[in-house]
C-alpha cells in the first residue's frame, strides 16, 4: 500500500537494522576483526572514541568502533550513551601531569630543555608515503624499536619549571581540592562558563571543529600567535579518595597527551607584560586534537584578559554550544526525520504568497492592456 | 539502540536478573532530578528550566528530551502512545514506542483516548486531551527568540524582563513583506501572560488545542538542556495583531481517506504527474473515522490499496 510505505513500519526498521549487521560483517570469507586487533592495531582511533566518548575503557572503545564499522562518531555516541548510566562515585583527585611517565615529550620554545627533546612514537618526520609492505599478509613480525642507553630523567622538568624563576610564564590555575568542580556530564552548560567547564567541553570536543577553529586563529581570525611551549604524552595514576577511607587509593594509570601552548601578553595597568598559557588535555594519545584545545582555549580567555572578542573561536557561547559531536551529529542527522507536517504548513503558505503574485501580477497586466497605447 | 535493533542486547525484562539499566532506562538519580525541573517548569509555565540532560541511546535531536521526561513519568500502571508528524506508524514513533515497551514494560497504544501519555513529534492528536492526560512534546529549539538572538545570555536577560519587543517586531517585518504573518510551525505563543514559548515545531494548526488545555503539556528539549511545561487550565496565546489576527491552516481539501474537514492534512504525492492526495496527519483519528464508516473519495482506491483498517 503506497500510502503506508511513505510512512514505514515495524518491519522495515527490523529488516533494515538485519541489513546493517549483514554490512557491518562485510564479506563472510575475510575473518572477523576482533575487539583486541581493534585495541591493539587501531590504537589512535580507540583513543580518539575514549577522549570524545569522555570515558576511559580501551576495551569498550575498541567494542564501539568495531560495532559502528569504524565509524569514529558512532562509536563516540555509543560510549557516550553508555557511560550515561554508570554511576558517578565522585571526582578523582587532580592527576600530576608533571609526574607522568613520559612516553613522548617535545618543546618549540627551547632547543634543549632540562630532561631533552623525547621523540617517542611519532609520525612526525615520516615520509607519508604508502608501505606496501603492510598490505601482504603475515608480513615478518615488526622487529623491537632500539632502547635507549640511560634511563630517562623522572620526574622530567616541564616547562613551567623551565620559567618558574622568572615568572615569564603566568602561573598554572591550581585546583584547590575543596569546591566540587562542574561537570558537564551532570550540569547544562551556563555562562560565562568557568574554566572547568570550558576545558571540560573542549576535552571532549570534536577534534575537526577543535582543529578548524584553531586553525582559523592561527590565520588571523583571532590570533593568539601560539608557541608550543611542551607537548607531553603517558601515563599517570588516578587517586580517588574513597568516603568509606578517608585517604587516596591508586585506582587506574591512564594515557593522557597534555599541551601547553605560550601566547603574548602586553600587559595592564594591574599585570606585568608575560607569557599566557592555553591548556589542552585528552585521554589517550590526541596530539593534533590537544594542541587545537589548547589554542582555543587561550583564545577563549579573550574576555578574562580584555582583549577584543571578534572572532568564532573567541566567542565561548559559539564555541561550547558546537562542539560537541554527539549533539551535532544527532541535529543535524535529525532532518533525516519525517517533517511532512512543517513541510506541508511551509507549502500551504508558499502557494498562498505564489497565487497573490500571479493575482497581482495578471490584475497589473489587465491593466496595462486597458491603457491607450501611447501616440507616436 | 543496538546494532542487532531486535530484542538481543540492551534489555532484558524487568523481572530478569540479567536486566542492565533501571527501570524506564534511566537511574533513580537521574530521574528524581528530571522531576524536579518538571515540577518548577509547572510551577512557573513557560519558563526554560535547564536540566542535566543525559545521553540517551538515540541521538540528539530525535527525541531525547521527550524520551528523558517520559522516563521519569512513566509507570508501569501508563498506557504510553508516541505520534511522529501525528503517525503511530512512522520510523522513529515505532523506535521510541519499542524502547519504552522495553524498559518501562508500559501498555502502548495508538488510541488516543486511552493513553495516559502521549509523546509526540510535531503534532497535538484531533481526539480533544482530557484531564490526567500527559502530552510530552520532543523540542528541537525551546528559545522561541532564538531565531532573533543566537546568544544564550541576551534571550534569557530578555525573558526575565519579559522584553519581547524584538518579537512583536519581527512579526510586524513579516506583515509588511508578505502582507501576514509568515510562521507556519512553532508559531510563538504567549504563556499565561508572562513567558514567551515556543510550542515546539507543530503547526500552528495545533496552537489553539494548547490554551486551556485539560491535559498537562511537557516539553523537553535534550540537546539544549531545558525543560519547560504548560499546566492545565493555562492561557495560551499565539502572537498577532489586532487589524492581522491568528488563524490557523486552513484547507480545501478533506481526507481522502475518511473525509475529514476538520483535522490537519498531509500531502501524498502520488506519482510525478501531479497527482496527490490529502490525508489526515493523525493516523489514529483517521482510522477511528473509517472505522466508524466515513469515506474519503480516495478510500479504496486502487494507488492507495487495500485499507488495513477498513471495517475493523
Amino acid at each position: 500500500m503506497a500510502y503506508v510505505a511513505v510512512k514505514g513500519g515495524e518491519r522495515a526498521i527490523s529488516n533494515a537494522h538485519a541489513l546493517l549487521e549483514e554490512a557491518r560483517r562485510g564479506d563472510p570469507s575475510v575473518p572477523e576483526l576482533l575487539v583486541n586487533q581493534v585495541r591493539e592495531q587501531l590504537s589512535l582511533s580507540v583513543d580518539r572514541v575514549m577522549a570524545e566518548g569522555s570515558c576511559y575503557d580501551r576495551d569498550l572503545a575498541a567494542l564501539a568502533i568495531k560495532q559502528s564499522a569504524g565509524d569514529v562518531a558512532e562509536a563516540t555516541f555509543l560510549i557516550r550513551a553508555y557511560r550515561t548510566t554508570l554511576p558517578r562515585f565522585g571526582f578523582s583527585k587532580p592527576v600530576e601531569t608533571a609526574a607522568m611517565a613520559v612516553r613522548r615529550r617535545i618543546s618549540a620554545a627551547f632547543k634543549d630543555i632540562p630532561g631533552g627533546q623525547i621523540l617517542g612514537a611519532t609520525f612526525d618526520y615520516t615520509h607519508r608515503l604508502l608501505d606496501f609492505k603492510l598490505a601482504a599478509e603475515g608480513a615478518d613480525p615488526v622487529a623491537p624499536a632500539p632502547q635507549a642507553l640511560e634511563p630517562m630523567v623522572h620526574p622530567l622538568p616541564t616547562i613551567s619549571s623551565v620559567f618558574s624563576h622568572e615568572n615569564l610564564l603566568e602561573q598554572e590555575a591550581r585546583f584547590d581540592g575543596d569546591d566540587e568542580p562542574f561537570d558537564l556530564t551532570r550540569e547544562p552548560m551556563s555562562f560565562p562558563a568557568g574554566r572547568d567547564q570550558r576545558l571540560q567541553a573542549l576535552a571532549r570536543g570534536d577534534e575537526g571543529f577543535l582543529l578548524s577553529l584553531a586553525y582559523s586563529s592561527q590565520r588571523g581570525w583571532g590570533s593568539t600567535h601560539p608557541l608550543c611551549g611542551e607537548i607531553r604524552m603517558g601515563e599517570v595514576p588516578v587517586e580517588f579518595i574513597p568516603d568509606e577511607l578517608g585517604f587516596p587509593i591508586e585506582i587506574a594509570d591512564i594515557t593522557l597527551t597534555e599541551c601547553i601552548m605560550l601566547s603574548g601578553f602586553a600587559g595592564s595597568a594591574e599585570r606585568a607584560p608575560q607569557y599566557t598559557r592555553g591548556y589542552g588535555l585528552t585521554f589517550g594519545h590526541n596530539e593534533r586534537k590537544t594542541m587545537s584545545m589548547a589554542i582555543v582555549d587561550r583564545a577563549l580567555r579573550a574576555r578574562e584578559l580584555g582583549e577584543e572578542v571578534e572572532a568564532p573561536c573567541q566567542d565561548e557561547e559559539f564555541v561550547l554550544y558546537h562542539s560537541d559531536n554527539v549533539e551535532a551529529s544527532g541535529f543535524v542527522q535529525h532532518l533525516k526525520l519525517p517533517h511532512y507536517v512543517d513541510f506541508q504548513a511551509d507549502l500551504l503558505f508558499l502557494r498562498k504568497l505564489r497565487a497573490e503574485f500571479f493575482d497581482k501580477k495578471a490584475t497589473a497586466e489587465a491593466i496595462t492592456a486597458l491603457q491607450p497605447e501611447p501616440a507616436e | 539502540m543496538n546494532a542487532q535493533g531486535t530484542d538481543s542486547g540492551v534489555t532484558a525484562s524487568s523481572n530478569s536478573p540479567e536486566r542492565y539499566y533501571t527501570y524506564g532506562y534511566l537511574d533513580e538519580q537521574t530521574k528524581r532530578m528530571i522531576r524536579r525541573a518538571i515540577l518548577k517548569a509547572v510551577a512557573i509555565p513557560g519558563y526554560q528550566v535547564p536540566f542535566g540532560s543525559r545521553e540517551m541511546p538515540v541521538p540528539y535531536g530525535w527525541g531525547t528530551g521527550g524520551i528523558q521526561l517520559t522516563a521519569a513519568i512513566i509507570g508501569p500502571d501508563d498506557v504510553y502512545k508516541c505520534i511522529d508528524q501525528g503517525a503511530d506508524d512512522t520510523t522513529n514513533a515505532v523506535s521510541i514506542r519499542r524502547f519504552f515497551a522495553k524498559v518501562a514494560d508500559v501498555a502502548t497504544t495508538e488510541n488516543t483516548a486511552e493513553a495516559t501519555i502521549i509523546q509526540s513529534r510535531h503534532r497535538i492528536p484531533e481526539h480533544p486531551l482530557k484531564d490526567g492526560q500527559i502530552m510530552v512534546f520532543q523540542v528541537p529549539q525551546p528559545e522561541p527568540l532564538r531565531g532573533l538572538e543566537p546568544r544564550e545570555m541576551e534571550t534569557r536577560a530578555m525573558h526575565a524582563y519579559e522584553e519581547y519587543g524584538l518579537q512583536y517586531v519581527s512579526l510586524y517585518e513579516n506583515v509588511s513583506a508578505f502582507g501576514r504573518i509568515a510562521a507556519t510551525a512553532g508559531y510563538p505563543v504567549m504563556v499565561d501572560e508572562r513567558y514567551l514559548m515556543s510550542p515546539s515545531p507543530i503547526p500552528k494548526f495545533d496552537n489553539p488545542k494548547l490554551h486551556n488545555s485539560q491535559a498537562l503539556m511537557l516539553f523537553g528539549a535534550g540537546r539544549e538542556k531545558r525543560i519547560y511545561a504548560i499546566p492545565p487550565h493555562t492561557t495560551v496565546r499565539s502572537l498577532d495583531f489586532e487589524d492581522y489576527p491568528f488563524e490557523t491552516q486552513k484547507w480545501e481539501e478533506s481526507c481522502a481517506l475518511c473525509a475529514a474537514d476538520d483535522s490537519y492534512l498531509d500531502e501524498v504525492v502520488l506519482d510525478d504527474q501531479g497527482q496527490r492526495m490529502f490525508v489526515c496527519s493523525d493516523s489514529h483519528y483517521c482510522s477511528e473515522r473509517r472505522a466508524q464508516g466515513f469515506r474519503g473519495p480516495m478510500a479504496g482506491h486502487e494507488l492507495v490499496g487495500q485499507d488495513k483498517d477498513a471495517g475493523q
